[in-house]
């Protein structure tokens, strides 16, 4: 059998999410590895609720369905938590990822039950502080290479970074790169 | 000889826009639907950016851009163009058009679902509908056979022996704007694979004027449509060389057929498009439990290939096709009532089961594709030969 890491981020739509989901399968590509991303399509409202998908394997792999049963669910908006089941169908032993501030028995109250390793990092504060302003999708995939190294870091800013300068922002490209490392830092 | 890959990573969309861009057409008029939209708004910046010679026209509609797409092919041009769902039903007219002037236009699909209700989510009726207009029809399985599958379409099509449009299909979505890893090739091993302009023999001239689309009655009109179909038989084998060929600059092996563990297999599934990676993949799951089961990919839908289909099924119990397309009140579903009447009083022909699932982008999901193995087995040891369902509904 093919081993097979399906990633769920859930976010909020405007957060970048999307981008994300598909960054980490560039970065992925880079180092010859296959994936398959691709966000949840539906109605596209700022503010509601998003998911997208990032499937990577070191080997070839056939599955071409959204990711029902995620090995790592990567949480960008805090104000998720109690409102949508982000672990929904997580793998038991799986890991959790979330954007919080607070304490972390406070996130695991939100998780009883679920057969989860969880980790946080504040990357709402890390993306007002390095990039100016509160998009933080980046910043978390930066923290959940530190706790599942599916790309190399490294990897991940090299793509990020062509992604900004082909949209004419490179320096958005610079700023997110600090964070991103920043994230991978501080991440618990 | 090998290209050496330069490795991308592009959705289904911006594969068929890159290769296209390769690949350079002299023609594309296009008019934007989801989830076709990608591969237009990419080319129309190819275009822009000056990357291509490409005449970009942007028309009104479906219907204008299969039609302009004819008057540009009658003139010798190379055309390309795209479209989805209710986009290929309004250039239906059409399409009978460029087959019967004997075209080569290519057209890629996004398969999607037609209204009502409206959805913009996988689902390949807009393509298997269009079976008897005389245009040669691929499905692909992901983004890389979206790739692929533009450059041969060109070279199939335009083969003096063929000469007909020719349609490919990958689903919308789950293809169309999902992230894979591409292999591409260098630009110079598409130009020495495809000639830099068509191979022109009867176009519209000003300095030697011929009559396109006159009035044909009584006289001759069934001799014209003969000769679709012998172009059609003979399109059979030289997609079977093209794609060959294609291997061997690939290094992919293209086949108008797939085979997935066939050989020993008892069971299989019969299916195309992204459900055949899905079909794979519950293969593998199913022969892990020890079950001899394989998979058949139709790569090629139109000219069927019947008797390729019979050798690869010879000798299996019965199979199941997983055909995510909708018919209404009909015996089987589209791709099994062509292989039912393929198989038909053939020796050692398996039984045949169809299943209509994934209707809109609903997924089938790998429990329930075991489940359909379990029930053709059931069905095989009751001695039901054919069998038609729904699969993966609420009731």
């Amino acid at each position: 059998m093919v081993e097979i890491k399906d990633v769920r981020i859930n976010g909020r739509g405007g957060q970048g999410a999307v981008t994300s989901s598909r960054l980490l399968g560039e970065a992925a590509i880079i180092e010859n590895q296959y994936v398959h991303a691709f966000p949840n399509f539906g109605p596209e409202r700022a503010g509601a609720p998003v998911t997208a998908f990032t499937r990577i394997s070191k080997e070839k792999f056939f599955e071409k369905t959204e990711v029902y049963f995620p090995d790592v669910v990567c949480v960008i908006d805090p104000s998720l938590l109690g409102k949508v089941d982000v672990a929904s169908g997580l793998k038991s032993g799986g890991t959790i990822i979330c954007n919080y501030a607070g304490e972390m028995d406070k996130l695991k109250s939100y998780f009883k039950g679920v057969d989860a390793k969880i980790h946080k990092v504040d990357a709402t504060k890390i993306a007002i502080a390095e990039i100016g302003k509160n998009i933080p999708n980046m910043v978390m995939l930066g923290a959940l290479l530190k706790v599942e190294p599916l790309v190399k870091l490294e990897n991940l800013i090299e793509v990020t970074r062509q992604y900004f300068t082909k949209i004419g922002k490179a320096s958005a490209g610079d700023q997110n790169a600090r964070a991103m490392q920043k994230a991978y830092d501080e991440v618990q | 000889m090998i290209y050496e890959a330069i490795i991308m990573g592009m959705t289904g969309d911006e594969a068929v826009a890159w290769a296209a861009k390769q690949v350079n057409p002299d023609v594309v008029p296009a008019y934007p639907i989801t989830p076709q939209t990608i591969i237009v708004e990419r080319f129309s910046d190819y275009v822009n950016d000056g990357l291509v010679d490409t005449a970009f026209v942007p028309v009104e509609s479906e219907h204008s851009a299969m039609s302009a797409s004819v008057g540009a092919s009658a003139t010798g041009a190379r055309v390309f163009t795209a479209t989805a769902s209710a986009g290929l039903a309004l250039m239906n007219e059409i399409l009978y058009v460029a087959s019967g002037l004997r075209l080569p236009i290519v057209l890629a699909v996004a398969n999607r679902a037609l209204s009502a209700p409206i959805n913009i989510h996988a689902e390949c009726t807009d393509q298997l509908v269009t079976r008897d207009a005389s245009w040669i029809s691929l499905f692909g399985e992901t983004a890389q056979e979206a790739y692929d599958e533009t450059i041969m379409a060109f070279k199939i099509g335009e083969h003096p022996d063929v000469m007909l449009p020719v349609m490919y299909g990958i689903e919308g979505f789950i293809v169309t704007h999902a992230l894979e890893r591409v292999d591409t090739l260098p630009d110079e091993a598409i130009r020495n694979f495809l000639p830099p302009k068509r191979e022109i023999s009867h176009v519209l001239d000003p300095s030697e004027a011929k009559t396109f689309g006159s009035l044909v009655l009584q006289d001759y009109y069934m001799e014209i449509k003969r000769q679709q179909e012998e172009a059609m038989e003979r399109a059979y084998h030289v997609t079977k060389e093209v794609m060959a060929e294609y291997s061997e600059i690939s290094g992919r092996k293209y086949e108008i057929l797939e085979e997935y563990h066939l050989d020993d297999a008892e069971y299989a599934f019969v299916t195309y498009g992204a459900t055949a990676g899905n079909a794979k993949a519950v293969v593998d799951l199913l022969r892990a439990k020890g079950e001899k089961v394989g998979a058949l990919k139709i790569r090629m839908f139109r000219p069927f290939p019947g008797n390729d289909i019979y050798e690869a099924l010879k000798g299996k119990k019965a199979v199941a096709i997983l055909d995510r397309s909708a018919t209404f009140g009909s015996p089987g579903t589209i791709v099994q009532n062509d292989l039912a009447s393929a198989l038909y009083m053939k020796q050692g022909a398996p039984s045949l089961h169809g299943f209509i699932n994934g209707l809109g982008g609903r997924v089938l999901m790998h429990e329930e594709k075991e489940q359909i193995y379990d029930q053709v087995k059931q069905y095989h040891a009751d001695g039901k030969t054919h069998t038609q369902e729904w699969v993966g509904y609420r009731s």
